[in-house]
């Protein structure tokens, strides 16, 4: 198979073209330019369904091979950036929820204690195991789909709904803690809006057997199919060094074997330090042990769950703060550890009531940024699999 | 149980601390908070491998700041990834430390969708020479510690050198941030517009580019919302203002 992007480029040659006795070659050479296959851009999106949104992939090919991949984002930015800029403090945190969707929780707490962090306040002690348990939940909620969506990218249609209705026991919880399924805007600077409610601790204990049985069944029906790992082995390697160089985060970067999880090894936040938790690494770096370490994943934060429904002391979820919240001149750059990798907000104070500048640093961004790195070489099917092993969300791309 | 680590913050001593940090949000103050074990080895090795191309250096809360000149840009970006072992790249962005000009009527009219905006120009923590900064943070996947560099660009030609040949993750960063605030990165090889539709005009995060939504429609709240109590804010200490939350949430 030709390479060449110049189908053209021997015909025109002059050698061909003056000398009767050469017209044999000129023959031969039109017979190669037939045969070059050329080059194709394909579009894949704005709306292709492993793309969890608007995102656009230009990729170049010869034949089914990919030589080069181009992302097209910002069909879905929002300048949160820009917002943030006119928005008070308790404002911000409606914003935040609509960057990584999926698990709205997560993102509003690196905001929220960069703002405690600049006030110098805490949330009691309850509102810390809650707000554990809630990030836990939507990092729960959000692999559960991974789990189920990632069999389907491959042509298997069973986990998607075995995903989807499990992850409903989750969003169950979330909505009867906070009010909203997908949107809870629950923090509040200084603490939460509300305490759970009555009965939520048991629900959640049983619906965390909920979560061990699915994480048991993807593993059987996932994990240990013969066409699932065949299309998944050896597609999609990420060096691990690169992948660091690159900015890639979370379970990713784990599935690359690189040992860094915020939640152990950051600046200490919410409980995770009191939790036993392991940190799961995988060593081949390709899209197979990426589901690896999102199953495993899964079944940690059901765990942590666990831990934190054990240990929750009584107490109030909402420490003193004034009417008026102003958070003090001054700057800070809070990390966590979301679903879809490392969450960051650097946040800019001119002791004013809303924030003066606002850097948002979502996972999924450079998450994806590898991806004319990744995309090269490998066939279109693969394109699929490498998209939906990466899980990301556009919301979390285009901010 | 006990609670050592109640908060999100670094709020209680570390292992290796012996001293109680009283961190005190403020630039001023940041200074005299006691230094961790880490930054002060962070700030030992910048200020030996960077040299005169520190401007000044500082701890943040657990992170460091460190402002270099713009020639050192890069060179502080290579100490970072050899020296540092920060392997890993964060995010690439600017500051427009300008304020916003104040819109006419703006707050007036009781508009209080839009939260006061400074007045006069104040430069973040490590200083800032004029109106923009590039500014970068790294991390190390091994030694799990965080720099955060700044630098000073010229207000007229903003241009720095890029990190794409250090960190190949800067490359998405530095589009970003050369749309939203028309910065150049000199040796960057695909400077072309990231989120932005090709005919956009201006730079949208610079401090004078305005925020159309609301020029183009007034904030709709503005009819039916009382003035927040801006001058006679209650006590911090009585029970209403302790469970109430912000009427603007």
């Amino acid at each position: 198979m030709s390479t060449t992007g110049t189908p053209a480029a021997g015909s025109t040659s002059p050698d061909f073209t003056i000398d009767p006795g050469s017209m044999r070659h000129l023959a031969q050479a039109q017979v190669n330019v037939e045969l070059d296959t050329g080059d194709m851009i394909l579009n894949l999106g704005p709306q292709h369904p492993a793309t969890h949104g608007t995102l656009r992939l230009v990729v170049r090919l010869d034949g089914e091979r990919v030589i080069s991949a181009d992302p097209i984002i910002g069909y879905m930015h929002r300048g949160y950036e820009k917002i943030t800029e006119f928005r008070t403090y308790p404002q911000v945190t409606t914003l935040i929820n609509r960057i990584d969707w999926l698990s709205s929780f997560a993102n509003e707490v690196p905001f929220v204690s960069a703002a405690e962090k600049l006030m110098d306040i805490e949330a009691p002690p309850r509102a810390q195991y809650i707000r554990t348990i809630l990030t836990e939940l939507s990092r729960i909620a959000t692999f559960l789909l991974f789990l189920g969506e990632m069999g389907l990218q491959v042509g298997a249609l069973t986990p998607a709904f075995y995903g989807f209705r499990d992850r409903e026991h989750i969003l169950n919880l979330i909505e009867s803690a906070t009010g909203g399924r997908f949107h809870p805007n629950f923090n509040r600077i200084g603490g939460l809006k509300d305490d759970l409610p009555w009965g939520w601790l048991a629900e959640a204990r049983s619906a965390m057997q909920v979560v061990f049985d699915a994480c048991d069944t993807f593993e059987n029906l996932v994990l240990g199919n013969e066409i699932f790992a065949a299309r998944c082995k050896g597609i999609g390697i990420i060096p691990a060094k690169l992948g660091v160089a690159y900015g890639v985060s979370g379970s990713n970067l784990r599935a690359s074997g690189v040992d860094w999880d915020l939640r152990r090894d950051g600046d200490p936040y919410l409980v995770y330090p009191e939790l036993d938790f392991k940190v799961w690494t995988h060593p081949d770096g390709d899209s197979f042990s990426r589901y690896f370490v999102r199953l495993q994943e899964t079944r940690e934060s059901a765990r942590m769950v666990l831990q934190c429904l054990d240990a929750i002391p009584a107490g109030p979820v909402m420490t003193k703060v004034p009417l008026i919240i102003k958070v003090p001149a001054g700057e800070v750059w809070v990390e966590n550890e979301n679903p879809l990798g490392q969450m960051g907000y650097y946040v800019v104070s001119k002791g004013g009531t809303g924030p003066f500048r606002v850097k948002i640093r979502s996972a999924s961004f450079s998450n994806i940024s590898i991806l004319p790195w990744l995309l090269q070489g490998v066939y279109v099917p693969d394109v699929v699999t490498i998209l939906a092993g990466l899980y990301f969300i556009l919301g979390d791309i285009d901010r | 149980m006990s609670w050592p680590n109640a908060g999100g913050g670094r709020r209680s001593p570390l292992p290796d601390e012996t001293t109680t940090p009283t961190e005190t949000p403020g630039v001023e103050e940041v200074a005299v908070v006691p230094v961790s074990a880490n930054a002060q080895e962070i700030l030992n090795l910048i200020n030996s491998e960077l040299g005169a191309g520190v401007i000044e250096a500082i701890p943040l809360f657990s992170d460091v700041v460190v402002r270099v000149r713009p020639e050192a840009w890069r060179q502080a970006a290579e100490v970072a990834r050899d020296k540092l072992a920060c392997d890993y790249i964060t995010f690439v962005s600017g500051i427009d430390w300008m304020p916003a000009p104040k819109e006419e009527g703006a707050e007036a009219d009781g508009d209080t969708s839009t939260p006061a905006q400074p007045t006069e120009m104040t430069p973040g923590a490590a200083g800032a020479a004029g109106r923009f900064q590039v500014f970068a943070h790294v991390q190390s996947t091994t030694r799990h510690w965080g720099i955060t560099f700044k630098a000073d660009l010229d207000e007229n030609d903003p241009h720095i050198e890029s990190w794409v040949s250090v960190y190949p993750g800067a490359d998405w960063h530095e589009r970003e941030c050369a749309e939203m605030f028309g910065f150049k990165f000199d040796g960057h090889p695909n400077l072309r517009l990231l989120y932005l539709p090709a005919a956009f005009e201006g730079h949208p995060l610079r401090k004078d580019f305005p925020l159309l939504a609301r020029v183009v429609k007034p904030w709709p709240g503005i009819v039916n919302v009382e003035g927040m109590p801006e001058s006679d804010s209650p006590e911090p200490d009585s029970p209403a203002a302790a469970t109430t939350e912000n009427p603007g949430a």
